[in-house]
């Protein structure tokens, strides 16, 4: 099957004066997964419905296959979706839920029995052929749902939250399960959630939406390790923020004054024009914190604090770190009999300069 | 974004049925009610009923027998009777069906003002009887009404709409349709958008998208709709007598033991025919119901999305809806000119207009008025007392098989008004007042039992509800404050069921007040007759007409009044109750 691309072109869509999509731009490759990450809210179930048609963007093109699709309605469109509900019919049979799309297309009675049965197997329902929707589990519904969408063989496949209804064990299968799917079939696949976690282990690339506007689009790492601002950076993952001024004055390198802390030697890629309030982010595993006499590595940067509070993760340890006005988050990879800071002891903080970036608010 | 529902969804979790208050033992008081109760229920639904079907299944002398049974149907006037009753029955739910379906789609599919017209058509017909807007409807649409004259006159036809049992069938659909556009349009609010939204996505639309998707969905609300419109109409006394259509099960049972006598078996022989199908229709619909819970709107999903209607679909639907408005209110139409026609006979509107109607039932009817609201008002207080008990019996306390009483009471809505009356009529035969020589079966106070039986489950389901909203701390924070049981139903849990109570009363009262068909055989002497009794009687003569006429708009309004008051007060307690539902959303 011919793998299609999709494209919105400055896509703008506003429910009377509520601007739900501001000038969207997106470009995903033929066979790609793709990830509409953001927060309920950002516009990322509009944009899914508006490519599955279900809404209509007041301007700005969405094109398949470089074809602009704006003008066909959902039923002509052959693009696959997959409801957050699932939204199977509860008075048809798992066998005629499946079947429904073949039956619209007037496939004849073999083909349709052929076709339902393999996607059954597909998604390893073939027994419960009979049974009604509520007599499944949230995840064979959910494989119901799938087989019903790729029975028809569509362009394009669009997941709405497809696994927010499932608990963590089965998510982490499904996702498996939705992955491996996709690259036997090969499928164009759009996919919307709010859990990063799920976006960055699936997507080969991502797009962050915040308030109808894409902040970043990337590959999951490359959003992690160079967001584009505090949003994405906190989207993404956590990250800690030092706001400060850039002093350039002074041998061998500028001087971050960190609000409310003091200066904070900058290294040598770190350049920022002078006099300019700047935001220095870094993750919490960027940081090695040793006790507050300890000997420090000066190729990292030093900064004092005191302990606040410590959560025990498993893998490793988060402390809160007070330093001056601001509170960092420390993550130290946990190791049996490793040393543990106490709450209230004075500690030291060292960066690693590789890590820092500059980050727009 | 799921918060708001799944929040939602714990507010409307219920206290489940005999969840134990305090793991106490029944208390004697408790005893006592639940006693009291079950006599009544007894005394005047299970035990009258009970009667009639062991009369129907037994000789003269007390040996069984299903040779009632086979006379029936030997009979070829009875046999007529039972499959012209099949067959009104049937067509009027189809009728009502055609009327029904296309009005709830239209509210709930399409964005535009109509809507506020169908729900308003939708409780019209309900406030006036179809027995009262009958006799006005053949001079609308009879072979010499409005209608066929102006028809005649301009293309030289007539439609035989009133003909026989088509009138019959005519009068019911109209007026009885609404019980299938009001439960069809909740079955198909509940329907989840994305449902719709699915099958659009797989290439569904138009009309296969409402036949294979929308109506099977909504097809518990309409079977619940429709069952309800053939127990109706397969009962329903008033409407084929006042059109002088007998060959009917209802009217056959009637003309029986009010001509033959009490003894007739084949009075008994219909009346469990009829209890029959009552529950036969309402198994029906339990059946479709059971196990499709398809009130399917889900986390983050809305329900289906309304679309603006094309100017020309507007005016389709606008024509539509004005022509069944049109319909719909001719019988309301019909007496009130009726009422004000001085003569109407052979011409499209009355000759003349007077008042003079409204005098003579102002003289000679205001007992009847007196009547119907003294008998109306204490069956519905015993109705809501009676509500109240067996709710409190059912939620707040530990009563073994306490589920039998809301069964019970339930059960009566499958019992035809004409079978209790029946099986009062023969049950309490030739039981006299103690200490006198007056006849139990002729005094008013049966005609008032029967109602309060007949609407006990409209008020107890108004009570039920209102009980479930009050939580259980509420009485218990009174206990330990001191209070007694007795005294915290009386001070917490009552006035916090009030609107609920309210409710239930009025609308016991409101049904009551137009009831006919118990009422036409418990009624002895002109004396104790009620309005409905009233209005057939004069509809019964030419001349009568006017005045029954007169006598139906007071009804009507007496009615009206009365929906539009408990409309007000449910809305009132549901808007006292939501600001809780949002700081429990927020």
């Amino acid at each position: 099957m011919k793998k299609v691309s999709v494209q919105c072109r400055h896509v703008r869509l506003s429910y009377g004066s509520t601007e739900v999509l501001k000038d969207v731009d997106l470009d995903i490759e033929p066979g790609e997964f793709f990830a509409l990450l953001g927060p309920s809210g950002s516009g990322k179930s509009t944009l899914l419905r508006l490519i599955a048609g279900f809404s209509r963007q007041q301007s700005g093109e969405v094109l398949i296959d470089g074809v602009d699709i704006s003008a066909q309605p959902p039923w002509s469109r052959n693009i696959g979706m997959v409801f957050q509900s699932y939204a199977l019919w509860p008075h048809l049979s798992v066998w005629d839920n499946v079947a429904f799309g073949l039956v619209e297309r007037r496939v004849d009675r073999a083909t349709v029995r052929h076709k339902v049965g393999a996607a059954l197997e597909l998604v390893g329902l073939s027994a419960f052929g009979d049974r009604r929707p509520n007599q499944l589990s949230g995840g064979q519904q959910q494989r119901v749902a799938l087989a019903r969408t790729i029975v028809i063989e569509p362009q394009v496949l669009l997941l709405d939250e497809p696994l927010s209804n499932l608990d963590k064990t089965l998510r982490v299968q499904m996702r498996q399960e939705l992955l491996s799917m996709q690259r036997r079939l090969g499928l164009t696949t759009i996919f919307v959630t709010h859990d990063q976690e799920e976006a960055m282990t699936t997507a080969d690339r991502m797009a962050v939406l915040d308030q109808g506007v894409v902040q970043q689009v990337g590959a999951p790492a490359t959003l992690y390790d160079d967001p584009v601002n505090t949003f994405v950076a906190n989207f993404v993952g956590t990250m800690n923020l030092l706001p400060g001024r850039v002093h350039a004055a002074g041998t061998p390198a500028a001087t971050l004054q960190v609000d409310g802390v003091g200066d904070l030697p900058l290294p040598a890629q770190m350049s920022a024009p002078a006099d300019e309030r700047q935001m220095l982010g870094f993750r919490p595993q960027s940081l090695q914190m040793t006790d507050a006499g300890a000997a420090r590595d000066p190729q990292w940067l030093w900064m004092s604090g005191r302990v606040e509070a410590s959560e025990f993760l498993g893998e490793f340890t988060r402390y809160r770190v007070r330093v001056g006005p601001h509170s960092v988050a420390v993550d130290q990879t946990h190791h049996a009999g490793q040393h543990k800071f106490a709450v209230d002891g004075d500690v030291s903080l060292g960066l690693a300069p590789s890590q820092l970036r500059w980050l727009s608010d | 974004m799921n918060t708001p529902t799944a929040a939602a969804g714990g507010l409307q979790a219920r206290p489940r049925p005999g969840r134990p208050v305090a793991a106490v033992g029944v208390r004697p008081g408790v005893w006592l009610a639940a006693a009291l109760v079950l006599g009544f229920l007894l005394l005047f639904m299970v035990l009258p009923v009970g009667r009639v079907f062991y009369t129907a299944f037994v000789e003269a002398d007390g040996t069984p027998t299903v040779g009632h049974f086979v006379a029936f149907f030997s009979q070829g006037l009875m046999k007529e009777s039972f499959l012209n009753s099949l067959y009104v029955a049937s067509v009027s739910s189809i009728f009502a069906a055609l009327i029904a379906v296309p009005l709830a789609y239209f509210t709930v599919r399409f964005d535009f003002r109509g809507a506020i017209l169908i729900q308003t058509l939708g409780v019209l017909p309900l406030i006036m009887p179809p027995f009262v807007g009958a006799v006005a409807m053949q001079l609308i649409f009879g072979r010499s009404g409005s209608l066929n004259l102006l028809l005649g006159e301009w293309f030289g036809v007539t439609l035989p709409i009133m003909e026989g049992l088509n009138g019959v069938i005519f009068v019911e659909s109209i007026h009885y349709f609404p019980f299938i556009l009001m439960n069809l349009t909740v079955a198909l609010r509940n329907i989840d958008g994305a449902m719709e939204e699915a099958a659009m996505n797989l290439g569904c639309r138009g009309w296969r998208l409402f036949w294979r998707v929308i109506f099977p969905l909504a097809l518990p609300g309409f079977v619940a709709g429709a069952s309800l419109v053939f127990v109706k109409v397969f009962d329903d006394l008033g409407t084929p007598l006042v059109l002088g259509q007998t060959n009917l099960l209802a009217p056959q049972a009637y003309l029986r033991i009010t001509q033959v006598g009490l003894e007739d078996p084949m009075g008994y022989v219909i009346s469990v025919i009829m209890i029959v199908f009552s529950i036969a229709a309402m198994a029906l619909s339990a059946r479709v119901l059971k196990g499709r819970d398809y009130a399917t709107t889900q986390k983050g999903g809305g329900s289906i999305r309304r679309r603006r209607l094309s100017p020309l679909g507007a005016l389709a639907a606008y024509a539509w809806i004005g022509a069944v408005l049109l319909i719909v209110l001719s019988p309301h139409l019909g007496v009130l000119l009726l009422s004000l026609a001085q003569v109407w006979s052979f011409s499209p509107l009355p000759d003349a207009y007077t008042l003079a109607h409204y005098a003579t039932v102002f003289q000679d009817s205001s007992g009847m008025i007196k009547n119907t609201l003294l008998y109306c008002s204490l069956a519905a207080g015993l109705d809501v007392i009676l509500g109240v008990t067996i709710a409190y019996l059912i939620f707040r306390t530990t009563l073994p098989a306490r589920q039998w009483l809301d069964w019970i009471a339930t059960a009566s809505l499958a019992v035809p008004g004409i079978v209790l009356a029946i099986g009062f009529l023969r049950l309490y035969k030739g039981i006299t007042l103690p200490g006198t020589d007056t006849l139990l079966t002729s005094t008013w106070v049966m005609i008032m039992l029967a109602y309060a039986v007949r609407r006990l489950p409209y008020a107890l389901r108004s009570c039920v509800a209102a009980l479930q909203q009050v939580h259980v701390s509420l009485e218990e924070a009174a206990e330990s404050l001191g209070a007694t049981k007795l005294r915290t139903i009386r001070r917490v849990l009552v006035p916090l069921m009030a609107g609920g109570i309210l409710a239930g009363f009025v609308t016991s009262f409101i049904t009551a007040a137009v009831e006919l068909s118990a009422t036409i055989l418990l009624t002895s002497a002109e004396s104790q007759a009620p309005m409905s009794y009233g209005i057939y009687l004069y509809m019964q003569s030419v001349a009568g007409r006017g005045p029954g006429a007169a006598l139906g708009v007071l009804a009507i309004v007496v009615v009206a009044i009365g929906t539009y008051l408990s409309h007000g007060v449910v809305e009132r307690t549901q808007s006292r109750f939501a600001p809780s539902a949002k700081e429990a959303q927020a």
